[in-house]
């Protein structure tokens, strides 16, 4: 930026009127904060008329935006709405009330299904992100030596692309010949990855030959694997945040906190993480609302990009897009909008709950 | 001690990278082998014109470009434009309509998805350059942003400006866009980054190979050629290649964006 060019101002500006004072310097001829103005008197209060002008040029400016977000944003979600309240398979049929809200709710056990895929995916990767996120940035904190590098190191797979780190990660994890089967084998495990339906927990549990309920089964291993990629997609993107979180504390205040005999847990539970709540707080808020809506991870990774196997994988945005995006969708369109606005309802009540319970203990200097 | 442990979390991090490219360099035989090795024994560049001739791949790469050019210079400008009105005009319903346009932000995809597919049909269209541009040439976060670098700059500047007889216009075109380079460039990485590694909305509206860009003509590839792993990631290093080599180009506004978006 080159707002830090301050002195030339005064000698040039209002040397050529209509010019906006620029002269042919450029933008370094502008008189900046603290340089005495010219005079205000001589100024003409802004009449009606240009005010008028100026408004209707203030929405001429805003027209593009404002048609792109209305006409792609705003008015396709009461569009949902609407169609959410018909019938329509394979084509437009009539208005049905609330009935495929009450299909998705009691007819039908793949809606319940991808629900708790959903839950397990958000209770799996939101936590494990943030809390290890958190102690690589206190980490690389305490030391800069390397926080470049290592900042970068860690970023790298939030930008990736994600077709491309899915095909990379199935293929480490293939069964036949994947490198992750070779180092697993020797500890006398074939594990069949991505293509295991068998719960985590079951699949513990049967270690010691015993056999779990089949809700207690917890997520198929594939999904496991599918929620390992997405830490390692999401963590370089919260430790970055956490950086500039960590960096905004003021070392005096540590400090006094370490003279006063605070140290080890006590200093991180008394000083450190309430004045890094406010950062903890909107990384919880973004990782969550995105682990609900997650797509390209899950539909990519899922071996027959449809959830599988044994719809271990499927999450509720995968469920949508199956619902209507088939040549002959079982449930179509209609059904589908139903699903989208109750999860929409899910998300929205869970974030504003957070904000109340978790908002309040947020601590903002 | 404490280094060790990054050195390990950051080697596990990277190891997807490195096996990428170890991988697209083996010949097929390599590959098969199991346990695998973990260099290839010679080098297979050739590896790479193969998978980029065993699907259209340039035309995908020409169709990403094409795509997310148009996406960031579509963001850059609107969001010129609405950022300079929310952030240093006044008018009629300023606060409700920036309400509005934040509110806009909180919408989620999946909702919109279905109504925004069936309009693109409606549109006629399916399988279009417009199909995959327009819907994205605007954006609340690039729009906040510059609101916000807009709001930041002193008032003098502005009320100089005017006592020399400039308006608005002049205003905007020859001091305000210029200073605002930074911020510009902030939300146009982002745009170029969601724009590239987009997935569900053109597979959504192409079905063309002629019209894919590249993470869905990749994904196609993904489908088909499980049993040619050197191809498959020689493919996706290519694929992965442009935002990588823009990230280590642009690091810093990349981090700064991060940060901003925090602070918004």
């Amino acid at each position: 930026m080159q707002s830090g060019a301050p002195e030339t101002g005064s000698a040039e500006s209002g040397a050529e009127s209509g010019n906006c004072g620029l002269g042919s310097a450029g933008a370094r001829a502008l008189p900046l904060a603290g340089t005495p103005a010219l005079p205000v008197r001589g100024q003409p209060p802004p009449t009606r008329r240009r005010s008028l002008l100026d408004a209707g040029l203030a929405y001429l400016l805003l027209a593009p935006s404002a048609l792109v977000l209305g006409a792609f944003g705003l008015a396709p979600l009461i569009q949902a709405f609407l169609l959410s309240l018909r019938q329509w398979r394979l084509a437009p049929g009539p208005f049905v009330g609330f009935a495929n809200y009450q299909q998705a709710l009691t007819a039908e056990p793949e809606f319940w299904k991808a629900v708790v895929v959903t839950f397990y995916y958000v209770v799996g990767t939101v936590p494990v992100t943030i809390v290890l996120a958190y102690l690589l940035a206190e980490t690389l904190h305490a030391r800069l030596r390397g926080m470049g590098f290592y900042r970068t190191l860690f970023f790298l797979p939030y930008i990736a692309s994600p077709v491309a780190a899915a095909a990379v990660w199935r293929w480490i994890l293939n069964p036949n010949s994947g490198i992750a089967s070779a180092v697993v084998k020797p500890l006398g495990w074939e594990p069949r990855w991505l293509y295991e339906r068998t719960g985590l927990f079951q699949l513990l549990a049967g270690i010691f030959h015993h056999r779990l309920p089949e809700w207690a089964e917890g997520p198929s291993l594939a999904l496991g694997c599918i929620m390992a990629v997405a830490v390692w997609q999401g963590v370089g993107f919260a430790v970055v945040v956490l950086l500039a979180g960590l960096a905004a504390i003021p070392g005096d205040v540590t400090e006094a906190a370490r003279l006063d005999g605070a140290r080890g847990w006590k200093l991180l539970r008394h000083v450190k993480l309430p004045l890094l709540s406010p950062t903890l707080f909107f990384l919880w808020i973004v990782f969550t609302i995105r682990a609900f809506q997650s797509f390209t991870q899950v539909y990519v990774m899922s071996v027959d990009n449809k959830g599988g196997p044994a719809g271990t994988t499927q999450n509720i945005t995968l469920y949508i897009f199956q619902s209507f995006y088939a040549n002959a969708p079982r449930l179509g369109p209609g059904y589908g909008a139903a699903v989208a606005m109750l999860l929409f309802l899910v998300i929205l009540a869970l974030t504003l709950f957070q904000f109340r319970v978790l908002g309040r203990k947020v601590h903002y200097s | 001690m404490l280094h060790l442990l990054l050195l390990s979390v950051g080697l596990l991090m990277a190891f997807p990278f490195f096996w990428m490219v170890a991988t697209s360099l083996k010949t097929p035989d390599e590959v098969a082998l199991f346990p695998p090795a973990l260099l290839p024994a010679a080098p297979q560049w050739h590896n790479y014109p193969d998978a980029w001739t065993a699907a259209p791949f340039g035309r995908y790469f020409l169709n990403s470009v094409g795509m997310a050019g148009a996406v960031t210079f579509g963001v850059m400008g609107t969001a010129l434009l609405a950022g300079y009105a929310f952030g240093r005009m006044e008018f009629p319903g300023r606060q409700a309509l920036f309400v509005l346009y934040l509110a806009t932000m909180m919408i989620p995809f999946e909702v919109v998805l279905i109504p925004n597919f069936l309009l693109i049909n409606r549109l006629g269209w399916y399988n279009s350059y417009q199909a995959l541009i327009v819907p994205w040439v605007s954006n609340v976060f690039s729009v906040f942003l510059l609101t916000q670098f807009f709001r930041s700059l002193p008032n003098d500047f502005f009320e100089a400006a005017q006592l020399d007889g400039c308006g608005h216009p002049r205003f905007l075109i020859a001091i305000a866009a210029p200073l605002a380079r930074p911020a510009l460039a902030t939300a146009g990485l982002f745009a170029f980054l969601g724009s590239w590694n987009s997935l569900l909305w053109p597979l959504l509206v192409t079905n063309a190979d002629l019209m894919r860009p590249i993470e869905v003509g990749l994904q196609s590839f993904l489908q088909q050629e499980g049993p040619r792993p050197h191809l498959l990631m020689a493919a996706s290093t290519v694929a992965m290649l442009p935002i990588v080599g823009l990230f280590f180009l642009t690091q810093r506004t990349f981090i700064e964006g991060v940060a901003a978006g925090v602070k918004g």
